[in-house]
């Protein structure tokens, strides 16, 4: 489910071009996240302000994460709960699986997690046996067609409303066949419905965290469907997956992360569901589950710390960068091949996988800088995708022809005076070859430009040459 | 920033950095600024140049993208002002010559200076030189694409718009999603020619329901990227760079037609 394929994305990007139903759903969500961010943050007069200091809660936080982790550590084994540190993905399976089977753990649900999805934590589960039920509407929809999420907060964004009908119909049959599955409420209560029991059943609920609180030992997740508190809330055991940089220090720090999140998100002002926990049940409460864990990932994070892509630690996950980038909207997610798609992922998955694998994701940007235009933690995105090319480029990963070209074109542009020559003669050459039209259909050593567009006729002698010889307007 | 002032009395001295695809592909982009600038009261010079050094800067090779950048400072040393007709360049030279040598303290005072003397054009024109009028007519029904460069790293956006208010005749309609990328980026699209394609097809879809029968923008990659697709797909829309119709020059064929 979540194998890498980032190294064949040409491959990827051919069969999302020409899939006929994602395009369909590409072209449905058309601007509708764009539009109501952009009506969330002017309805915000301070919202810019906000960004500022989210980008400078997220900076103090991860200055000094060592000290952070320490004391929400703390926190929350006063408060009865379990901290697990994970390195890497194989601890942090290892380290759920020892829980489920603590109490012979059949079925687990989960909230939406995308650490979940960057450990492969349910095809892991179920080789060992235990039934992992998504509880998101998304994430259960994609659990039902065996698919990775394709958005980081909507995981099933590829899928068209009568897909889903399909799905559901070929799997519920124990549901009457003539019920009506037209209309996204219907789809939902159908769901709804399927869940509750599976809900009830599971013996561990296993969520994400959208932030750790230092100050309380709190973990805090963020829905609109409620899934989350029920998870969470019905079974024995609730585990929380996360990783190092969602630490925040106060409650204080997160309600201003929080209004930055939504709004960037989904143009909510709040999500539905803000859901605090801290420990397990205690004696007064009348719910909750009776163990606590945090299983707390590192996978390559921590080398991210005072490095040249730290800034990326700030991400909160919003999707904002995805929703906002044009290639993103083209291709979908899936065509990235791993777990984080768009901008965000095109910078961190080099870091989390290797950039031998994820080279392609940097370098498919158009560097039209929208997604640091609207990220809500100011990460540069575009200059840190750069920064990979420029690994790439001293490791010599990119491709050969780029190179060759690129080395052949700098040693004209190095020196004026040839470059002036060699110019005028090859568009002299080239208005030659076009006479009779304005415009190419077909050059050589240009295919890649002419595959899908025309060429224009150079007008003739270059600026620079006609400058020389005098002329001024 | 403000960059050198001028003496009241002396003229500004502008050093026009013409960039590679206008020096090349379309001259007369080059001439609509020089005459734009000189109507503005502006004298003129061209030094020796190639390219500002984006295909290197954004292909990784930092070491020839510093040796390209040290030459154009250089070249430019003696202007008032550089001003560039495309918000891609004027943003390479204004934002990225100085992260370029951020940790080279002799270096990077000089990338500063430039950066701070250095303008797109018709930002140019509006911002510092106070130009509010222009002597041009052009009877068409046109559209505006920003171009992402000069949009989101320079604030270009209103500065256009106001100069083609006072072009007599033109009719502007705003084109949806204006603000988004055309798919050009570069290499980009020559690296990834169907993603490329994928966005310049929509992009193409919003230019023809606007109803114009003229594309304007400010950079000649962008430009050529869309010109090259309403060509391929036969569309009947003439694509130019503002800074022709502005000065203008708004009766040579447009971009990828013939004469």
């Amino acid at each position: 489910m979540n194998a890498i394929t980032s190294p064949r994305f040409k491959e990827n990007v051919s069969e999302a071009l020409a899939d006929a139903q994602l395009q369909r759903a590409l072209g449905n969500t058309g601007s509708g996240f764009i539009e109501r961010r952009a009506n969330a943050a002017a309805r915000l007069p301070e919202f810019d302000a906000l960004r500022d200091s989210a980008r400078d809660i997220k900076n103090h936080t991860l200055a000094h994460l060592d000290l952070y982790l320490e004391a929400w550590e703390k926190k929350v084994l006063a408060a009865g709960g379990h901290v697990h540190y994970a390195g890497n993905a194989a601890d942090a399976r290892a380290i759920v699986l020892d829980i489920c089977r603590s109490v012979g753990a059949r079925t687990v649900t989960k909230g939406k997690t995308m650490i979940g999805e960057e450990i492969a934590l349910n095809e892991f589960l179920e080789e060992k046996g235990i039934v992992p039920v998504e509880t998101d509407l998304g994430e259960y929809i994609i659990q039902l067609r065996h698919e990775a999420p394709s958005h980081i907060i909507a995981p099933a964004i590829h899928v068209n409303k009568d897909q889903v009908e399909a799905d559901f119909r070929r799997v519920h049959t124990h549901l009457p066949a003539d019920r009506n599955l037209t209309e996204p409420t219907t789809l939902l209560a159908e769901a709804r419905g399927v869940l509750r029991e599976r809900f009830l059943a599971a013996d561990v609920g296993i969520t994400g965290a959208n932030f750790l609180i230092a100050e309380t030992g709190t973990s805090i997740i963020v829905t609109n469907e409620g899934n989350g508190d029920l998870t969470q809330t019905l079974p024995k055991i609730h585990v929380v997956l996360a990783t190092i940089e969602k630490l925040v220090p106060t409650l204080e720090d997160v309600s201003q992360l929080l209004r930055v999140l939504a709004r960037s998100a989904t143009g909510q002002d709040m999500s539905v569901y803000t859901t605090l926990s801290t420990g397990p049940r205690r004696p007064s409460d009348v719910d909750g589950p009776e163990q606590y864990h945090v299983v707390i990932l590192d996978n390559g994070r921590s080398a991210m710390l005072g490095g040249e892509f730290q800034d990326m630690l700030r991400c909160i996950r919003c999707g904002a960068c995805m929703n906002h980038c044009p290639v993103y909207n083209a291709v979908g997610g899936h065509a990235y091949g791993w777990v984080y798609p768009g901008p965000m992922g095109a910078v961190l998955t080099p870091s989390l996988i290797g950039v031998d694998l994820a080279g392609h994701l940097p370098n498919a940007s158009t560097f039209c800088g929208r997604c640091e235009e609207v990220c809500p933690v100011r990460i540069p995105l575009p200059r840190m995708m750069r920064a990979w090319r420029e690994r790439e480029f001293e490791r010599k990963l990119s491709s050969q022809t780029i190179r060759s070209g690129l080395a052949f074109w700098a040693w004209f542009a190095k020196r004026p005076a040839v470059y002036r020559l060699a110019t005028a003669l090859a568009m002299m050459a080239l208005r030659i070859g076009g006479v009779f039209r304005g415009r190419f259909r077909r050059l050589p050593l240009a295919s890649g430009w002419t595959k899908h567009r025309d060429f224009p006729r150079p007008e003739g002698l270059t600026f620079q040459a006609q400058w020389k010889q005098g002329r001024r307007r | 920033m403000a960059g050198p002032q001028p003496t009241s009395n002396k003229k500004p001295r502008v050093g026009l950095f013409v960039t590679c695809l206008v020096d090349l592909i379309r001259p007369s982009v080059g001439f609509a600024a020089v005459k734009l600038l000189e109507d503005a009261g502006c004298v003129v010079e061209v030094p020796a140049q190639t390219c500002c050094g984006q295909p290197a800067f954004n292909s990784g090779d930092r070491a020839t993208t510093r040796e390209i950048a040290e030459a154009v400072i250089a070249a430019f040393a003696p202007y008032d002002y550089v001003v560039a007709p495309s918000g891609s360049c004027a943003g390479m030279l204004k934002v990225h010559y100085p992260e370029l040598f951020h940790e080279d303290p002799n270096w990077l005072p000089k990338a500063e200076a430039f950066a701070d003397k250095t303008y797109e054009l018709v930002s140019f024109l509006v911002d510092v030189l106070k130009v509010d009028r222009v002597d041009a007519r052009f009877p068409e029904k046109v559209t505006y694409h920003d171009s992402c460069s000069g949009l989101r790293e320079l604030g270009i956006k209103a500065q256009p718009r106001k100069l083609l208010a006072r072009v007599e005749g033109l009719n502007l309609v705003e084109l949806k999603d204006a603000n988004v990328c055309c798919g050009f980026g570069g290499t980009f699209c020559v690296k990834y020619p169907d993603i490329s394609d994928a966005i310049v097809t929509k992009k193409a879809g919003e230019i023809a329901a606007t109803g114009a029968t003229t594309l304007l923008a400010g950079d000649l990659g962008c430009l050529m990227n869309m010109a090259g697709k309403l060509q391929r797909q036969g569309a009947n829309v003439s694509v130019r760079h503002v800074a022709e119709v502005l000065a203008d020059m708004g009766d040579a064929p447009g971009i990828g037609e013939a004469r």
